[in-house]
């Protein structure tokens, strides 16, 4: 008896407390950066497609809902030639994001993609490709790897010598 | 055996090898780079440290390097001390000191040595702020791409394609921190094994160009075990794929055929399975319009069926189509009615090595084997074009001599610093008679270059000399008999004697004379040893099967005895003249080409069948040594393609022929082939039957990393589809399964703890660089139990006809002449271009130079070809690009005219 008055009187004390709920769609929630909602493909500094087509991304998807395939462009980049995100299986987990050894792939806060069609949850390189960088600001793959590309050859990266002349004996 | 103390526990290791190899068979975790198992230790690294003390008192020890230190009873060693544990840490740190930021980018990540070994030897972040090193790369061809920041120094490339393999175009360059490993300019790699270099290679510096083109991570392809269809050495293969196309081809390790490698063809022959020649759909002539339209399979077999109906229907086999399906043809048409498809030469070599092999005249060396042998004589055989991996063998075997002498000095067999170093000095003999110039020549002791007829006149003087009871030949000039006299001495002397031989010249009394040499070589030493080599990858296997040669079937059609013929997988034209197969189409009145790919043969049939190549296919070859070997698919086949065997029973089964009905399974098709053909028992025993379980569990073709699965197809289907049932193999499409040790014959990748890179292989050999766990795979179907060998009497000398008429032999390049391997793109940008070989002065004799075009006439065929001057040709003698692209055939060697003008 003394428990269900209890109970009733801190329900009743919370009519007065500050109100949590919000009144979605109407209002929309201020998510924090690192909130994991929705999955882009970012660019870097220069507007390159930062995603290089490591497969880690996909390695590490515990439901493996990430398939994409490899290509090389003319320049030496690489690059995914398709790149498919399929969100009816994605459980938001992160790992991806993490597993990215270039900031190319980032969980943003955006949750709103609920859809009637489960098809239309496949989300193919169209809809993943943003066009800024996303969380990550500044980093530029291409400058900090060995491989060479149009603009950036062998050298020229950071922190690299210029290349080895191999008539040479000097020491 | 010794016992060795490692951290305090004895083990049992063999004496004399080395620890590092020990450590490694007994399971030990040792980081290492330039040490390789076929290579031998340099001790160049220094990442194998382990430490060595010197008696159960000593609490110190050394630092010593494990690949450099020779197993000996009581030796006692530490892996897990913490002082050489820091030392293998600071070894990969500086090796990794300059080493790009390339992983994501690097075709070898994900399977490399280098990422393994410095996960294993415990080195995490980089410490050295400075600036790094950096170098150019360069272009090397088709195969090899070339990535040299990468590099760690280990000098494993330049010790494979020179010391092992014989090249001589890739070195290493520069000095101190500088070495640069490449060619001396940019262009394309010379080494029929360059491809090796990718596996070689612990980094990324030398990858898979092929790869390159559609690349795929390790841990998302699907593999599965195969065996090489582009020549008779039936080398084992892994075969990877990924979404519905096949990636690239590995070298599976077999300790008794390939061992760790594989020839370019080999590797990179595969891009043929996507080639625009593959045939995918079933199709039938218009009779009309006399095109070819796909048609529904139901409504071709309904036109099979009354086509049989009609009756004289023979069937014509193929050395490239499997067992199984060359069996179900012979079932279909009835052993009467079945045609072997080979030419007359090659069906008669094939037999004739049967023969040889059952007489039991001397012992049959496994192609790894090849390589102990201490002295050697080839007849007739450009083994590098004919059988790569053989060239490969024989380049070891001369070094047998060299090691022999470190072995009087009491220098380990494996110290490969110390070989390389008298190797040179004191070759190996090595005999090579061939009737053109080979690849081989730059290492053999003696050349000998002839017609068919001079070699075997030499290998019958060899034969005399080994053994006097042999009829001498007569009329020899003196140099010859000279030769003779000498290969006969270093044969006689040597311990472990090879002859090889082989189908290479089309010659018969060559390959006699070969079992002859080996016989008598035999009869008192009974490690002498015959090697004879065959063209194709079931040629072996064909010839068990006893069909008649395709110039049976043509006489036949002659007299009109053929109404109907079922071609499966061979194209005639390219064994035979065109003449008599343009003839032979005329007079049947049905031609119904099983095949895979679209041939010239395929073009004029009136029912085209698509079968499934070896990636799609499971299947059975039989190599030249009789070796019947399992290959799997990776996939299953697409549209219209099934095995050639399936197709077959399933158009019995629509037929109403015998039992095959019940033909559901490759194991019911080898059920009944072993109750036909009793000698071929052994069937049985090449791969466990399809029930085969692992404690209830099939084996997967993925690995436990397979990746993409719920979104590899979503964009077609959002649900997602049960993997493809495998019914003829305990293999599965899945990534679910038992997957820690299946047998030898059913690893369909390497993969172990810690192990990603190629090296993974150490954890399935029972003793690293001998055989896997559980044997080698294969079953040699042909036994020599009892002795019952009768010499061959030296064939008589046919007169040569007088004239302007030319000696035509055939030659065979190893990228050109096999019909499959062309049609992958890599390849064919190395194909040499058809030349007819020439020397000087005859090319002058008929006004013609380098390049201008020349017509060659034989009696039922002619061509029109380029002539190319080479020194090394015999006069009167010309070389007739056989089997290239767009090369008529001839049955060679024949005389025949040259005159000039296309
Ligand atoms: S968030 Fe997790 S489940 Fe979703 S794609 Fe990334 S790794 Fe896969
Ligand atoms: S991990 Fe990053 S760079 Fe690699 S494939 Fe995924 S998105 Fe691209
Ligand atoms: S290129 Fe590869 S094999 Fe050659 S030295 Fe460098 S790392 Fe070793
Ligand atoms: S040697 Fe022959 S069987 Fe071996 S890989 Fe080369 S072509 Fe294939
Ligand atoms: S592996 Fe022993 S020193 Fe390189």
């Amino acid at each position: 008896m003394f428990s269900i008055l209890r109970s009733m009187f801190l329900v009743f004390i919370h009519l007065f407390r500050k109100k949590v709920t919000l009144q979605y769609p109407e209002e929309k929630p201020v998510l924090p950066a690192r909130w994991r909602g929705r999955i882009i493909l970012t660019r870097d500094p220069d507007g390159g497609e930062r995603c290089v087509a490591c497969y880690l991304c996909a390695a590490a998807c515990p439901v493996d809902c990430i398939a994409l395939q490899a290509a090389e462009s003319a320049d030496g980049r690489r690059y995914p030639e398709f790149f498919r995100i399929n969100f009816s299986r994605c459980i938001f987990c992160g790992y991806c994001e993490e597993a990215c050894p270039t900031y190319a792939i980032q969980l943003i806060p955006d949750f709103e993609m609920s859809e009637y069609d489960r098809r239309n949850l496949v989300y193919e390189k169209e809809h993943l490709l943003v066009d800024g960088e996303g969380k990550y600001k500044g980093f530029n793959f291409y400058k900090v790897a060995g491989l060479a590309i149009t603009g950036k050859g062998k050298g020229e990266g950071e922190n690299e010598e210029p290349p080895v002349d191999v008539k040479s004996l000097l020491p | 055996m010794a016992i060795i103390y490692i951290e305090n526990k004895p083990y049992q290791a063999p004496e004399g090898k080395n620890l590092l190899n020990a450590c490694l068979s007994l399971g030990f975790n040792i980081p290492y780079f330039c040490w390789h198992p076929a290579l031998g230790s340099v001790g160049a690294c220094r990442q194998c440290a382990v430490k060595k003390y010197r008696d159960e008192s000593d609490t110190r020890g050394q630092i010593v390097m494990s690949c450099m230190e020779q197993v000996a009873g009581g030796l006692r060693i530490s892996i897990d001390d913490p002082e050489v544990r820091e030392f293998r840490a600071s070894i990969i740190e500086w090796l990794m000191a300059n080493h790009p930021h390339d992983c994501p980018v690097c075709d070898e990540g994900g399977e490399c040595h280098l990422q393994d070994m410095t996960v294993m030897a415990g080195h995490a972040y980089r410490r050295y702020r400075f600036k790094k090193r950096t170098y150019a790369n360069q272009e090397l061809g088709p195969f090899i791409n070339h990535e040299m920041n990468r590099c760690i120094q280990c000098y494993r490339c330049v010790r494979f394609y020179r010391d092992y393999a014989g090249g001589r175009d890739l070195e290493v360059f520069s000095a101190h921190d500088h070495v640069y490993f490449g060619r001396h300019d940019h262009g394309t790699l010379e080494s029929e094994f360059s491809g090796n270099l990718a596996e070689v290679c612990p980094t990324g510096v030398f990858t898979d160009k092929t790869l390159k083109k559609h690349y795929t991570r390790k841990w998302d392809l699907q593999s599965a075990a195969s065996v090489c269809v582009h020549c008779g050495l039936g080398c084992n293969t892994l075969v990877a794929e990924r979404y519905g196309s096949v990636r690239r081809i590995l070298s599976r390790y077999n300790g008794a055929v390939n061992g760790y490698f594989l020839c370019d063809r080999g590797r990179f022959g595969y891009e043929f399975l996507s080639s625009a020649k593959r045939i995918r759909r079933a199709a039938k002539r218009n009779s009309a319009s006399g095109a070819m339209e796909p048609a529904d399979k139901k409504i071709i077999l309904r036109s099979i069926k009354e086509i049989i109906a009609g009756g004289r229907v023979i069937g014509i086999g193929s050395p490239r189509a499997s067992v199984e399906s060359n069996f179900a043809l012979r079932r279909l048409v009835g052993p009467d009615n079945f045609y072997s498809g080979m030419s007359a030469a090659e069906e008669e070599l094939t037999a004739l090595s049967i023969r040889i092999m059952k007489s039991g005249c001397a012992s049959f060396p496994s192609l790894r084997e090849t390589e102990k042998a201490d002295a050697v004589f080839v007849l007739g055989e450009d083994v590098t074009n004919t059988a790569p991996m053989l060239a490969l063998a024989l380049r070891q075997s001369v070094k047998n001599r060299a090691a022999a002498s470190l072995k009087k000095n009491r220098i380990p067999e494996w110290d490969n610093g110390s070989l390389c170093v008298i190797k040179d000095e004191e070759p190996g003999p090595l005999f090579v008679a061939s009737l053109l110039p080979t690849r081989l020549d730059d290492a053999a002791t003696r050349i000998f270059r002839g017609s068919p007829t001079q070699i075997a006149r030499l290998g019958q003087a060899v034969a005399h000399a080994v053994n006097e009871n042999l009829p001498a030949v007569s009329g020899l000039e003196q140099a010859v008999a000279k030769l003779a006299e000498e290969i006969a001495r270093e044969l006689t002397e040597a311990s472990a004697p090879l002859v090889v031989s082989g189908a290479g010249c089309l010659s018969g009394p060559v390959m006699e004379a070969a079992a002859n040499i080996a016989a008598a070589l035999a009869a008192v030493n009974p490690r002498a040893g015959l090697f004879l080599a065959l063209p194709e990858s079931n040629s072996f296997g064909l010839g068990l099967l006893s069909g008649k040669p395709l110039d049976q079937a043509f006489q036949r059609a002659e007299k009109g005895e053929v109404r109907a013929a079922i071609i499966l997988e061979n194209d005639l034209y390219r064994r035979s003249e065109k003449k008599r197969v343009d003839r032979f189409r005329e007079q049947c009145r049905h031609v119904i080409v099983l095949d895979f790919i679209d041939t010239a043969t395929a073009a004029k049939a009136e029912i085209i069948l698509p079968t499934a190549p070896f990636a799609e296919a499971d299947g059975t070859l039989v190599n030249n040594e009789g070796r019947g070997q399992r290959f799997y698919r990776v996939m299953d086949p697409e549209e219209d393609c099934r095995p050639g065997w399936r197709m077959l029973a399933e158009i019995m089964e629509y037929a109403g022929i015998g039992d095959a009905g019940q033909w559901t399974t490759i194991d019911d098709i080898i059920a009944g082939l072993c109750a036909e053909e009793p000698e071929l028992q052994g069937m049985r025993e090449i791969a466990p039957p399809a029930e085969f379980r692992i404690y209830g569990q099939r084996v997967p073709r993925q690995p436990h990393r397979y990746s993409g699965r719920t979104a590899m197809k979503a964009h077609e289907d959002i649900h997602e589809h049960k993997p493809a049932l495998d019914f003829d193999s305990p293999l599965t499409f899945s990534m679910e399964g038992f997957r820690s040790g299946p047998p030898p014959s059913l690893i369909p990748f390497y993969w172990s703890a810690g192990w990603n890179s190629v090296h993974a292989l150490n954890k399935f050999q029972a003793e690293i660089g001998g055989p896997l766990r559980g044997g080698d795979p294969g079953i040699r179907m042909v036994g020599s139990s009892h002795k019952n060998f009768e010499y061959f009497k030296p064939a008589p000398v046919t007169p040569t006809p007088g004239g302007r008429e030319y000696l035509l032999v055939p030659y065979f390049r190893i990228f050109g002449s096999e019909e499959l391997s062309v049609l992958s793109p890599s390849i064919a940008g190395r194909i040499p271009g058809n030349l007819l070989l020439m020397n000087e002065s005859d090319a002058k004799r008929i006004g013609a130079g380098n390049g201008s075009l020349v017509r060659v006439a034989v009696a039922d065929a002619g061509a029109s070809l380029a002539v190319k001057i080479d020194p090394g040709i015999p006069e009167g003698v010309a070389g007739y690009p056989a089997g290239m692209p767009g090369v008529e055939f001839m049955n060679l060697p024949a005389w025949g005219a040259i005159t000039e003008g296309g």
